[in-house]
């Protein structure tokens, strides 16, 4: 199954890219990673136990994005992650 | 006066030795071609131990940056740098490597030999046989040298290095100066590096509602009133708060007094249609600014010493009413950074940045408070590059905060309808968006300092890691 990429590396926004995984994984990139780096992760790992997902991995190549914007994108995502689950 | 025509045989006329103080500067920006041609021949010829002086260093300057993985370098004094050699000195750079200094601050410690200068190496555009100087004219004309001046005056030696070689010049920019040697080149630098990059006026609406804001403070502050004095740098919404002005003025029919400092197409403008009597120039940031010195008689061309030298009585600096300024981070104490960004990498340095916010009856900062998930204002500041004593105001597109030691100011402002909060409120705003941040910078070794106008150590660089 093919990897999902949703958002742009515009500053202020953020590029979103799930896959699947044999386990969790979340790789963060960000300018901003040691003030909020932890504030990525927790936000990014919420979604995906909304979401109950454990087998992807989650790809955020961050570029300043507020919190707000990394929930969105990365709900897009895993709502287009998911409906090509079902296709194929 | 002595010509030549080759650096070799310059070179080898010279008093070169281990540990000597070579001086540049850099109007010719990130299309100079004179430092990395001059440090490229002392690299061959192996002298170590040197001391660096150039007035700001650009991406482009290449021959420090080899001169310092060969640890050749002892010491670097400058004013503004990023890039390369910036980088460079924030991951190796050994104990008290760089100082970084003001404008003002550079003129003062040059003229009162705190910083004595062996040799200056001087880009100049146009040069005529006698050793008069001009940046007005040439394949690499950059109009005014400010910040070669000193060099000129103080330096044991000072060269010339030009690539427009005239008969005769009427006027020379550097007065009274016993000139020891001309270097006539092909080139000396690529006219398309030399004008700033950044002298487009803002139509970001985040800009222009700061702009517009800035401009409403100065009104209510009563400070646009005829013969008034104003500097504003050359960034994009500081030109919009210029641009502010002038609509007040034109409809006011209020002439200023002078604008100073780093001169751009929008101040020509000014001069021209008569809204403000004077401009002293001590850096051309575009092509328009490099005629108007030509053309405008009005249109001083000045040296730092003229420009901000603190020890100077007379300078110009020191009867601005307003200063517009620019800033990477604020603290709840209204210190400034514009040196580093919060991890320690050197993005540029106080050029005129301390000087003017000094000397200004009011200072004001300009700025958006968010820069994608940043906060501008923040408890702390990674680098002071002003001290918050002197800064005045701070305008952004959430609110306005008075320093509290104006108490004056904030007494003009009390019935007025602009947004004006404390510091402590601005940053609770910003941190509403983005989050607490953790405080986890890392500061590594020191590896320079920051110095005020006066000389004193105002704060310490320290590397990445």
């Amino acid at each position: 199954m093919k990897s999902i990429v949703v958002g742009s590396l515009e500053s202020s926004d953020c590029l979103i890219t799930i896959s699947p995984h044999h386990t969790l994984e979340i790789v963060i990139e960000s300018p901003v990673y040691q003030s909020f780096g932890k504030q990525i992760e927790s936000v990014i790992q919420n979604i995906l136990n909304a979401f109950s997902l454990t087998h992807v991995k989650v790809y955020c190549q961050d570029k300043g994005a507020l919190d707000y914007t990394i929930e969105a994108r990365l709900i897009t995502a895993i709502e287009r992650f998911k409906e090509a689950e079902n296709e194929s | 006066m002595k010509k030549y025509t080759n650096l070799t045989k310059l070179l080898n006329d010279l008093p070169l030795k281990d540990g000597m103080n070579l001086s540049f500067h850099h109007h010719l920006r990130n299309g100079d071609g004179v430092i990395n041609l001059v440090l490229e021949q002392i690299e061959i010829l192996g002298y170590k131990d040197l001391l660096l002086s150039p007035s700001a260093i650009f991406p482009s300057y290449t021959g420090i940056l080899k001169l310092l993985q060969q640890d050749r370098v002892k010491h670097i004094t400058t004013n503004y740098l990023n890039g390369p050699v910036a980088n460079f000195l924030a991951q190796h750079g050994k104990p008290s490597s760089l100082k970084m200094q003001t404008h003002g601050g550079r003129a003062r410690a040059i003229i009162e030999s705190e910083n004595k200068i062996d040799i200056a190496f001087i880009a100049a555009p146009c040069v005529d046989h006698k050793g008069r100087v001009s940046g007005l004219y040439g394949p690499s004309a950059c109009g005014s040298l400010g910040y070669a001046m000193e060099d000129l005056k103080h330096a044991s030696v000072k060269i010339l290095i030009t690539d427009h070689y005239v008969e005769h010049l009427d006027d020379s920019q550097v007065k009274d100066v016993d000139i020891d040697a001309v270097l006539v080149l092909d080139s000396i630098g690529d006219a398309r590096g030399i004008v700033s990059g950044t002298t487009t006026i803002t139509s970001d609406p985040i800009g222009v509602m700061i702009a517009k804001n800035a401009s409403k403070l100065i009104e209510t502050l009563g400070l646009i009133k005829p013969g008034f004095t104003f500097q504003s740098g050359a960034g994009g919404v500081s030109l919009r708060v210029t641009d502010f002005l002038k609509s007040y003025m034109e409809k006011h029919n209020i002439k200023a007094s002078y604008f100073s400092g780093g001169i751009t197409k929008y101040h020509v403008e000014m001069l021209e249609k008569g809204l403000v009597e004077k401009l002293y120039d001590v850096q051309c940031f575009d092509l328009d600014a490099i005629q108007s010195l030509k053309r405008n008689p009005q249109h001083y061309a000045i040296s730092a010493n003229d420009y901000a030298n603190p020890s100077n009585p007379n300078r110009v600096t020191k009867g601005l009413d307003i200063v517009i300024l620019g800033a990477t981070e604020v603290d709840i104490n209204f210190n400034v950074n514009v040196t580093t960004d919060s991890y320690n990498t050197i993005i540029g340095g106080s050029g005129g940045h301390a000087d003017t916010a000094s000397d200004a009856f009011v200072s004001i900062i300009v700025s958006p408070l968010l820069k994608a998930r940043t906060s501008v204002v923040k408890e702390h500041v990674n680098t002071i590059t002003t001290s918050g004593k002197h800064i005045d105001c701070i305008v952004t597109e959430r609110g306005i905060a008075i320093n509290p030691l104006r108490q004056d100011l904030l007494e003009k402002l009390k019935h007025s309808s602009l947004d004006i909060v404390s510091i402590e409120t601005l940053m609770e705003r910003a941190y509403s968006y983005t989050g607490v941040p953790e405080s986890t910078t890392y500061k590594g070794k020191p590896f320079g300092v920051v110095e005020d106008r006066d000389g004193t150590t105002i704060d310490t660089l320290h590397k990445k890691e």
